[in-house]
């Protein structure tokens, strides 16, 4: 580290005020403070003291993510395996380390790409803007770049993931101001707008498998449905061919990190834990999901054979547990409705936030004909919100306080 | 041409832009900009309807009682629109086909009462058509820069030819409606940030 911090003092020179390269100082400043602690202080009051700073904020929701991503690569190169095997080229399927290895290594093979691709495009957006406004680049990137690979499926083109991170990073967070500024989550903006623009590569029923080519193995795509298309076209009979513990842990096919509950929360646990992650938004999505599942239940209409038997077929019968485990759900709760930027700063606010996500999860879910898949759109159109629900909570406690006092 | 009438004929098309700054017109702008084409011809009718709107009001101007000068103006207008939308299905029937409503509802476009109310109720015929033309050109030079870029990224094509080749993924967002705003707004942005003048001051 000492080597490293003599050559970044050495250029140092070079950026600072009156230097050669004084334009680009955003540039020194981001490898300077990613490597080390900054000697920034702060010039005038009020100086609040605390040990975490935004950097140190957003590395430990990177570490939170750390199960998913693992889970990520480990599953997607599981599920190559798998359709290969289905296809009779490799035998046995038992998960053993052997297996485990190559998935991991497969995975890897598969998310590097995608991964490089999102900082090198996200990134020259953000470093462009950063020179051009003359301040520091903003760290929310680094979870941006972690964020927006992960919520992509494992066969999106690359050009794909260039395109979605650049818009998602120049309309969702820099014509607001940058970072802080953003209404919107800049990776859902960006995956929202690969959503409309190419819905054959990334429509949420669809996930394709494409082995890697150095892995020897000789198929070349392999498509299959998500548990939610299977939900959206088969109903509640879908359930018989699934099994619950494969879906909370992940065995199943879907975008890179959404498919298993069981990494989210561990991600979930982490972040609460540490205080970053708002566990009010957490627990109102979970129940808002839960509530509107529990009321479609209720109101779910048998299908009247023609024995005059009823059987439970319909979407509508599908519980809160499944909902729980299929999809963009865990994640999205976790890592995307908690953004502290975009969601209601408010207590309350944080309260209505989440629940209107869960609620509207499962109305685009079960009602919409449309899109299986709701947790993306619920976020995104209750970021849009949260500032008005904050103005209310805020205006509520105002009047609340003058009537105590007997002015109004 | 004097100072005065080069502002009135050229201001509209950049510091004055009715679509961009004043925010007129965004309702046809959104509508029929999805191709080249019907982009091309809306902003001709516009163009047609606009300077003669200007001149016969403004030639009426002294005659019109400016208690019911509106109801008056939009008379004008009216008859003037119904005369572009036939012109159109006689001789360019699939893109008024194409356009729709839209044509008819040129009849209500911001723009034209606008500069009927604001221009030429206060100016000789002349000065009006100028006027007229230079905010044709403001109206026309949006739309055929977000019709253009639309159809380009969203079918790949320009008037219906084929322009980029098979590599081309359409781009499905720039066909829709929605589109055409982050179009708009870009080209806002850009405006504003090449002309510093055009800010608000906070």
């Amino acid at each position: 580290m000492k080597f490293l911090r003599k050559k970044l003092d050495a250029v140092a020179p070079l950026f600072e005020k009156g230097g050669k390269f004084e334009k680009y100082y955003p540039l020194y400043e981001a490898g300077d403070s990613f490597m080390f602690s900054s000697a920034h202080r702060t010039q005038s009051g009020p100086h609040v003291r605390d040990v975490i700073d935004l950097k140190r904020m957003m590395t430990m929701v990177v570490i939170a993510l750390m199960p998913t991503l693992l889970w990520a690569m480990f599953n997607h190169g599981y599920q190559t395996q798998l359709a290969n095997s289905s296809y009779g080229l490799t035998a046995d399927m038992a998960i053993t380390p052997g297996i485990i290895c190559d998935s991991l290594w497969m995975g890897l093979l598969k998310f590097l790409p995608i991964y490089i691709v999102t900082v090198v495009a996200g990134g020259t957006i953000e470093a462009i803007f950063s020179v051009v406004r003359k301040h520091e680049i903003n760290e929310g990137f680094l979870v941006t770049s972690m964020l927006f690979p992960l919520i992509v499926p494992a066969s999106i083109p690359l050009w794909q993931v260039a395109v979605g991170i650049m818009f998602g990073t120049l309309i969702g967070k820099e014509v607001f101001g940058g970072t802080g500024m953003n209404i919107l989550n800049p990776a859902l903006t960006g995956r929202l707008f690969l959503f409309i623009a190419y819905p054959a590569q990334i429509s949420g029923d669809v996930w394709n498998i494409y082995p890697s080519v150095e892995s020897g193995l000789q198929v070349d795509g392999h498509t299959g449905a998500t548990a939610l298309a299977e939900f959206y076209t088969n109903g509640a009979a879908a359930l018989n061919d699934m099994n619950w513990m494969d879906s909370f842990l992940g065995l199943t096919g879907g975008s890179f990190a959404e498919t298993s509950t069981l990494a989210c929360l561990i991600g979930a646990v982490i972040l609460i834990a540490t205080g970053i992650g708002s566990w009010r938004i957490m627990l109102s999505t979970l129940l808002g999901m839960i509530g509107m599942t529990l009321l479609l239940n209720f109101f779910a209409p048998p299908e009247v054979l023609p024995d005059g038997s009823l059987v439970e077929h319909h979407y509508m019968f599908i519980d809160w547990t499944w909902h729980l485990v299929v999809g963009g759900f865990a994640f999205g709760t976790v890592f995307m409705a908690t953004d502290p930027v975009s969601a209601a700063q408010t207590d309350t606010g944080k309260w209505i936030y989440g629940a209107m996500i869960g609620i509207l999860t499962i109305i685009v879910r079960v009602l919409n004909p449309a899109y299986p898949e709701g947790m993306m759109i619920a976020i995104i159109f209750m970021n849009i919100f949260a500032p008005t629900i904050d103005y209310y909570v805020v205006k509520a406690n105002i009047t609340r306080r003058e009537k105590r006092l007997g002015i109004q | 041409m004097n100072t005065e009438n080069k502002d009135v004929l050229f201001g509209p098309i950049h510091l004055k832009n009715p679509i961009t700054l004043q925010v007129l017109g965004i309702c046809s702008a959104l509508a029929v900009t999805s191709k080249l084409e019907t982009a091309l011809v809306m902003s001709g009718a516009l163009t047609a309807v606009l300077i003669s709107s200007n001149v016969v009001i403004s030639m009426l101007r002294n005659k019109i009682p400016s208690s019911i000068r509106v109801i008056t103006q939009l008379a004008i207008i009216a008859s003037l629109v119904i005369v572009a939308d036939q012109v159109m299905k006689a001789y360019l029937f699939d893109v008024s086909k194409q356009l729709t409503v839209f044509v008819g509802l040129i009849i209500t476009n911001c723009i034209v009462m606008g500069r009927a109310e604001a221009f030429a109720m206060a100016n000789p015929p002349g000065k009006s058509a100028l006027d007229g033309l230079g905010n044709s050109i403001g109206y026309a030079a949006i739309l055929i820069f977000v019709g253009f870029f639309r159809e380009l990224l969203g079918s790949g094509t320009l008037m219906d030819k084929q322009v980029l080749g098979d590599w081309y993924q359409p781009n499905g967002l720039m066909v829709m409606s929605p589109g055409a705003f982050f179009l708009i707004g870009l080209l806002i942005w850009a405006q504003r940030a090449y002309s510093s003048e055009l800010n608000e001051n906070e």
